[in-house]
C-alpha cells in the first residue's frame, strides 16, 4: 500500500514539476544558442523541432510520462546524453560527499552534545554552542572559500577542486587516499551546517533524559556516571537525533549544491542547478526521480536504525 | 584575395609563425598540461557545436583548412595550399596528403564535403558557408567549393573552431541533420586534431592525449591535456595561484585578473581574443518609446560616462570599444566617442521633446541577463538620473528568462554581450541587419534598420579586395556609431592565464579555440 501511494506521489511530482519547468520563461533552444555564442533562427526552429518543444504542452507531457511509464527517463536536451546515464555519473560522487559529510557530522555531533550536556554550563557547553552558531549561520560558499585559502593557497595541504587528480597513477590504494584528500574541505564545509544541527539537538535530548526518573534510578542504585551516561541516556536520548538525520536525506540535492560549486565536486547538485537554468526538463525531472529514490532509501535506512537504538519502534 | 594565393611550404610557414612569439627557446617533448574549463561542455564536435566552452577541445581533437597567425594572415593547416578564383566564386582546397583521423582511416576531400555538408545544416552560424552551393572532389586531396557569390568571410571561416573537418564513415551513418545528436559528439569522438579523446566526465573534466600520427612530424609536443571542469572562478584563481592549474582561458573578473597579475608565476594577458572578438555594450530598443528617437539615445550616451566603466568598474582591465567591430581586427575602425557632457545630453533631450516634468523626464527600464554586469546596469542607472531619466532595473531569474525578453525585444535598454566570432559577417552583421529583427537572442534585438547600413553589409560581404571592403566597413562602423542601436563601451576583459612552466601559450587570433600543437611545458 505504501509503495502504490508513493508511486503515485512520485508521479505527480514529476507533473506538478514538468508543468513548472514549462511555465518558466525561455527554452533549451535559448540555452544551447547561449552555449553556442548565438544562432540563427533556423537551427533554433530545428532544435525545438527536434525536441518536440513546438508541440502542445499536454503532447509533450503526455510523452514524457508514456516513457518514464516505460522505465525510460529519456535524453538530456542539453548534453545529448540519456538521462540515466548523466545521473550515474554523477550521483556517486554526491553520495560520497553526502554520505561522509553526515556519518561525520552525526558521530562528532553526538559527542560534541552529549559532552556539552553533562555540563551545560562548562567551557566545552559554551564552546559547543558557540561552533554551532557558526557552523549554522555561516554561509556555506564562504565557509568554502575561507578554507580553499587557508588550506590550498596559504598551506597547500588539499587540492582546490574536483574529486581527483587524473594525473597520478597507482593502485587502488593511492587513488583511495587522493579522492580522500579532496574530499577533506568538502566535507567539512558541508559537514559544518549538519554538525551544528546534530550537536544542537544531542545536547538537548540528553539534557532532557539526563533529568528524568529512570536516569535518577540508575544513578541512585549505584551506576557509575559513565555507565548511566552511555549506557542508558544516550541510548534513549538517539531517537530525534536520527530522525532529523533521516530528514535531511531529502536534502542531498539541496544541500549540496552549494559545496559542490565552490569545490567543482562532479555531483547532482551542480548538474540539477544547471540543468535548471538551461531548461532541461527530462534531466531535472530525471534527477528529482532519482533524488526521490534517495529519500526513500534513507527513510528506510532511518527505520532500520530506529529500531536498533529503540527496540519499541519495531514492536509497534 | 583574388590572386592566387601561393601557400608556403608548410614546415617554412610554421616555423615562421612559431619563431615569432617563441623566441630562441627549444620546446620539449612530453609531460602533462592541466588547463581548466570555466563552464561544463555540452558536446565536443565543433562541426555542430560553437561557443568557447567546445572550441579549445574541438580545436584539438579536430582540424580545419587553414589556422591563422597573429597577423590575421591565413596559414596552412590541413590545406597545404588553396587558390580563390578571379571572379571568387570557387576556392580549391590542396589538402596535405598524410592526415589521419584518430582511427588510423586517412582523411581525404570526400571529408571535407561532407563536413561542409552538416556544417551548413547544424552549425548555429549560418552566415558562415551559405554562400557554398557545393563541394566537388576532383580527387582525394583536393576539394572545391562552389559559391554562389564571393565570399571573402570564407577565409575565416575555414580556421580555427569554426570548420572542424569530421570524418564521413563515423558521423555519415544517418541524416545530416540528425549529427547535431550523433552519440559520438561525446564519447569515442574521432578527429584528425594533434590530440585524441581518453575520456569526457560531464562536470569533471576532458582528457585528450596526443595523436601519434599526427599529420605535423613532431607534433604535438605535449603527451597528455587535461581539461578540468571548474565553473567557480574564485577556486580557478586559487587553483593558478597554487600552480594546479597550468593554464586557463576567459577569465573576465576584474579583481580576479588583477589579484593574478600580481602572482610572479603568473601571466596574465589579454592577447588572444581579436578573432572571438567579444564586445560589452548598452543595447536601446530602436522601435518603441522615447529610445525611437537618436537624439534621445544620443543624450543617453553623453551621460554615460564611459571612463568610469573602464576604470571603476572594469577597473582597467578592459579596453574601450566604440564600434561594433572589435579593436583587434582589421576591420575596425575607431569612432569619435561620445565623452559625457551632461549638458548636451539635457539639451538634446528638450530638444526631442522631454523636458522636466514632476522631475523627471521619462521612465525607462533596463535588463541584465547575468550577474556580472549588474554593476553596469546599477551605473547606468545613476548616470541617467543626472539627466533626470528614472531607470528601473529590471532584473531576470536566469539567462532563458532574459534571453526571452530580449529574443521578443520586451525591453528597452540591456546590457549585451555578444561574440564577432571571426570576419564581420558572421557576427557583427546580425546585430544590425534590418532582415534578422527580433530573432532570438543576439538577433538584431534593437529593431535597428537603415538602408545604408544594409546596403553596405551586403557589399561587403561579396567583396573580395581587402582596402574596399575595410572601407565599406569603415562607413558602417560610423552609421552605427552615430544612429547608436547600441552604445558600444568596452571590450570583455578575457584574459588568459598561464604559468612560467607553459611554454607557447595559445595567443594567437583565436586564442584558446586553436590546436596547442606548439605549446610546451619548460623543465
Amino acid at each position: 500500500m505504501r509503495i502504490v501511494y508513493a508511486f503515485f506521489l512520485l508521479m505527480a511530482v514529476l507533473v506538478l514539476n514538468f508543468s513548472m519547468m514549462h511555465l518558466a520563461p525561455g527554452d533549451v533552444a535559448d540555452t544551447i544558442s547561449q552555449s553556442m555564442g548565438g544562432a540563427d533562427q533556423e537551427i533554433l526552429d530545428q532544435i525545438r523541432a527536434d525536441y518536440g518543444l513546438d508541440q502542445p504542452f499536454l503532447v509533450q507531457l503526455g510523452r514524457y510520462m508514456g516513457n518514464v511509464l516505460h522505465f525510460d527517463l529519456g535524453y538530456s536536451f542539453f548534453y545529448n546524453t540519456p538521462v540515466t546515464e548523466l545521473i550515474l555519473q554523477r550521483l556517486p560522487a554526491t553520495l560520497l560527499l553526502v554520505f561522509t559529510a553526515q556519518i561525520l557530522a552525526l558521530f562528532i555531533g553526538v559527542i560534541l552534545g552529549v559532552i556539552s550536556a553533562r555540563k551545560p554550563n562548562g567551557i566545552a557547553s559554551h564552546f559547543v554552542t558557540i561552533l554551532a552558531l557558526f557552523g549554522y549561520s555561516a554561509p556555506v560558499f564562504w565557509t568554502g572559500i575561507l578554507l580553499l585559502i587557508g588550506f590550498s593557497l596559504n598551506i597547500q595541504l588539499f587540492p582546490v577542486a574536483g574529486m581527483r587528480d587524473v594525473t597520478i597513477e597507482g593502485g587502488i590504494w593511492v587513488h583511495f587516499v587522493d579522492i580522500a584528500r579532496h574530499l577533506v574541505l568538502p566535507v567539512i564545509t558541508l559537514g559544518s551546517i549538519f554538525l551544528a544541527l546534530y550537536s544542537r539537538l544531542a545536547r538537548a535530548t540528553m539534557m532532557e533524559v539526563l533529568g528524568s526518573d529512570y536516569v535518577r534510578t540508575a544513578k541512585a542504585k549505584g551506576l557509575s556516571e559513565r555507565e548511566v551516561v552511555y549506557k542508558h541516556a544516550l541510548k534513549n536520548s538517539l531517537s530525534p537525533v536520527i530522525t532529523l538525520a533521516g530528514l535531511q536525506f531529502s536534502a542531498v540535492i539541496s544541500g549540496a549544491v552549494l559545496v559542490e560549486a565552490v569545490f567543482s565536486w562532479p555531483g547532482l547538485g551542480t548538474l540539477a542547478f544547471q540543468s535548471i537554468i538551461a531548461r532541461d526538463t527530462p534531466t531535472i525531472l530525471g534527477i528529482l526521480f532519482f533524488s526521490a529514490l534517495v529519500v526513500i532509501i534513507g527513510n528506510l535506512l532511518t527505520d532500520i536504525a530506529l529500531r536498533f537504538v529503540d527496540p519499541r519502534v519495531g514492536s509497534k | 584575395m583574388n590572386k592566387l594565393v601561393k601557400g608556403l611550404a608548410m614546415a617554412t610557414a610554421l616555423t615562421a609563425s612559431f619563431a615569432t612569439f617563441a623566441k630562441a627557446e627549444e620546446p620539449k617533448m612530453g609531460g602533462t598540461l592541466i588547463t581548466v574549463l570555466g563552464t561544463n561542455v555540452r558536446n565536443l564536435n565543433s562541426a555542430v557545436q560553437s561557443g568557447i566552452v567546445t572550441g579549445f577541445p574541438g580545436a584539438q581533437l579536430f582540424a580545419s583548412p587553414l589556422r591563422y597567425d597573429e597577423n590575421w594572415e591565413p596559414q596552412p593547416y590541413l590545406a597545404e595550399t588553396w587558390e580563390v578564383s578571379k571572379d571568387g566564386l570557387t576556392v580549391t582546397l590542396n589538402l596535405v596528403k598524410n592526415a589521419k583521423f584518430h582511427d588510423g582511416t586517412p582523411l581525404t576531400s570526400e571529408d571535407v564535403a561532407f563536413s561542409v555538408e552538416v556544417i551548413k545544416a547544424n552549425h548555429p552560424f549560418k552566415a558562415m558557408f551559405a554562400p557554398v552551393e557545393s563541394v566537388s572532389t576532383p580527387d582525394a586531396h583536393t576539394a572545391v567549393l562552389h559559391l554562389s557569390k564571393p565570399h571573402p568571410a570564407l577565409m575565416l571561416a575555414m580556421s580555427g573552431q569554426l570548420m572542424s573537418i569530421i570524418p564521413k564513415h563515423i558521423y555519415g551513418d544517418g541524416e545530416i541533420s540528425d549529427v547535431k545528436t550523433h552519440p559520438r559528439n561525446n564519447e569515442n569522438v574521432v578527429g584528425s586534431g594533434p590530440f585524441k579523446l581518453t575520456e569526457f566526465k560531464n562536470g569533471e573534466h576532458v582528457i585528450l592525449e596526443r595523436f601519434d600520427d599526427f599529420f605535423i612530424e613532431g607534433r604535438p609536443y605535449l603527451d597528455k591535456v587535461v581539461m578540468r571542469i571548474i565553473t567557480d572562478p574564485a577556486a580557478r584563481a586559487i587553483a593558478y595561484e597554487n600552480g594546479e592549474i597550468h593554464m586557463g582561458a576567459f577569465e573576465s573578473l576584474p579583481r580576479v585578473i588583477n589579484r593574478l597579475k600580481k602572482v610572479d608565476s603568473l601571466t596574465v594577458t589579454a592577447e588572444g581574443y581579436g578573432a572571438i572578438g567579444p564586445i560589452d555594450w548598452l543595447a536601446m530598443n530602436t522601435t518603441k518609446g522615447p529610445l525611437a528617437d537618436v537624439r534621445v539615445r544620443k543624450a543617453i550616451a553623453y551621460a554615460v560616462d564611459k571612463n568610469f566603466i573602464h576604470k571603476a568598474l572594469m577597473q582597467g582591465t578592459a579596453s574601450d570599444s566604440t564600434s561594433g567591430i572589435h579593436p583587434d581586427s582589421p576591420f575596425y575602425a575607431a569612432q569619435e566617442g561620445y565623452d559625457v557632457d551632461l549638458e548636451k545630453s539635457a539639451a538634446l533631450l528638450d530638444e526631442a521633446g522631454f523636458p522636466v516634468k514632476d522631475g523627471k523626464r521619462m521612465t525607462l527600464t533596463i535588463d541584465f541577463g547575468w550577474p556580472g554586469v549588474k554593476p553596469q546596469v546599477e551605473y547606468v542607472k545613476a548616470a541617467l538620473k543626472k539627466v533626470d531619466i528614472d531607470v528601473q532595473v529590471r532584473a531576470s531569474a536566469d539567462f532563458p528568462t532574459w534571453a526571452k525578453k530580449m529574443g521578443t525585444m520586451d525591453f528597452d535598454m540591456s546590457w549585451d554581450t555578444v561574440f564577432n566570432w571571426g570576419d564581420p559577417v558572421i557576427g557583427v552583421h546580425r546585430t544590425y541587419d534590418s532582415t534578422n529583427i527580433a530573432k532570438g537572442v543576439w538577433s538584431n534585438t534593437q529593431g535597428f534598420s537603415n538602408a545604408r547600413v544594409d546596403e553596405l553589409m551586403a557589399m561587403a560581404a561579396i567583396e573580395t579586395d581587402p582596402t574596399k571592403r575595410k572601407a565599406l566597413y569603415g562607413e558602417f562602423q560610423q552609421i552605427i556609431a552615430d544612429e547608436l542601436p547600441v552604445y558600444h563601451t568596452n571590450t570583455v576583459p578575457y584574459h588568459t592565464v598561464y604559468n612560467d612552466k607553459v611554454g607557447n601559450p595559445p595567443l594567437g587570433i583565436w586564442g584558446s579555440s586553436t590546436p596547442i600543437d606548439m605549446t610546451y611545458l619548460k623543465e
